[in-house]
């Protein structure tokens, strides 16, 4: 099953979606995390938090001062939506590390079977600093990984990461086009396949030890 | 009352070999007219300590840019390519900081705290050289406090008692490096004639030296 990088950056933010919760404050990393935001369904009221300093981010503001006067954290103009509040950036990073972040949506390089993450540099290659992304994956409730299975075939469910780590066994939830997989104390456990592939497929392009369960393994037969 | 000087007069502050705070968050609450004039006065060899390096034709991007720069302590460095092009080039020292951290360590110089206990980077690079502390069960890495000579901060409004206020998310980090400098100087878009209504003040007077307009 041949899918376009748009086809599989829409399903994983679509299933990422289904894991935030009404009333849920949120961090969106860039890339398709920041996609997330357009599948959340009309009822479920998700809140918005940009670490340069606002909780209620709105729409891109498509008539903003120049400069800005608010941002969201990639420097988009955007709106700020009814019972928004900003806060400069001591108060946001005291929200993020401080565990009052619901969830943080990133994106990776790689990840591993210890809840590792790589997502910040690729040494003498990539080097654009972290940003709030280590503080981000310390101090947020639920981290969640939104990424492509493989990197133009290559695989990225690890072992263990080669790239420098983000942070250590802070990894909760990997999404990607072809299953969802849950970090476990025991090691990654395949919670769902997309129908579109099979087990087959999932176990090729993956290199870390999956736990597997017998639902799958049966539809495997 | 607080000194109320030109934005040039402001620029002139601002010496070579010194290191300068810059509030901002990409293009987001900048001194940028100060920091124009730091650009007119070719003001050299100075260690910037800033959320990022903004983007090139822009605010703190323009001192990377015309190589004014000999050290950066930044979060991040991607949106200003020149950056990176210097670091590989050897021609500037890059230190990068978790933004969290970058934040506490303002926040402990200016609170006269001897530096900061955090989780963030445990097991990563950053914990590399670093002391560690068991808390609990849990493991923290020691940051030291970060001062500057001089702190170039935004505010929308400020009195003349330098009490400032900022809109937005203009905030950012100008409001920790207004308490971590030796010499604080706020651009202030407006100057209001009279005094700022107490309670929307964001930053007490109290930390600016100088009211730039």
């Amino acid at each position: 099953m041949e899918l376009s990088k748009e086809q599989k950056r829409e399903i994983i933010a679509r299933r990422v979606a289904q894991e935030l919760h009404d009333g849920d404050v949120v961090t969106l990393g860039i890339g398709i995390p920041t996609e997330v935001a357009n599948y959340i369904p009309h009822n479920v009221n998700v809140i918005f938090q940009s670490e340069n300093g606002i909780i209620g981010v709105g729409h891109k503001d498509l008539n903003p001062n120049d400069p800005p006067s608010i941002t969201n954290a990639g420097g988009v103009p955007v709106t700020a939506k009814s019972g928004a509040c900003f806060f400069d950036s001591q108060i946001s990073f005291s929200m993020i590390r401080g565990g009052h972040i619901n969830a943080t949506v990133l994106g990776a390089l790689q990840v591993d079977q210890e809840g590792n993450l790589a997502n910040w540099m690729v040494p003498e290659v990539f080097v654009p600093g972290m940003g709030g992304a280590m503080d981000l994956v310390v101090g947020a409730q639920k981290v969640i990984i939104a990424m492509e299975h493989t990197n133009k075939g290559e695989k990225r469910i690890l072992k263990k990461c080669t790239l420098p780590l983000t942070a250590a066994h802070e990894v909760d939830l990997i999404v990607t086009e072809m299953c969802v997989i849950e970090v476990t104390s025991e090691g990654l456990l395949l919670k769902e396949i997309n129908p579109l592939f099979s087990l087959d497929d999932v176990l090729d392009a993956t290199e870390a030890d999956l736990i597997i369960p017998d639902v799958f393994m049966q539809k495997a037969v | 009352m607080k000194k109320i000087i030109s934005i040039a007069d402001a620029g002139k502050l601002v010496t070579d070999n010194s290191s300068v705070m810059i509030g901002g968050f990409l293009r987001c609450g900048t001194p940028a007219k100060i920091v124009d004039e730091l650009v007119k006065n070719k003001t050299s060899n100075l260690t910037l300590i800033a959320n990022d390096t903004c983007v090139p034709q822009y605010d703190r991007g323009k001192l990377i840019v015309n190589k004014q720069v000999k050290k950066v302590i930044a979060a991040h460095i991607g949106t200003n390519p020149e950056t990176g092009k210097q670091m590989h080039n050897g021609e500037i020292e890059v230190e990068l900081v978790p933004m969290g951290t970058l934040v506490e360590r303002i926040r402990a110089a200016g609170s006269g705290l001897g530096g900061v206990l955090t989780p963030t980077g445990v097991g990563t690079s950053v914990e590399e050289g670093k002391q560690t502390f068991d808390i609990d069960g849990k493991k923290f890495i020691f940051e030291k406090p970060l001062k500057a000579d001089f702190a170039l901060i935004y505010a929308t409004k400020v009195d003349k008692f330098g009490n400032a206020f900022l809109e937005g998310t203009t905030r950012n980090f100008n409001v920790v490096m207004a308490t971590a400098a030796d010499t604080v100087i706020v651009e202030a878009q407006e100057i209001s004639e009279e005094p700022l209504d107490p309670n929307i003040v964001t930053i007490p007077g109290i930390f600016i030296d100088y009211v730039a307009n």
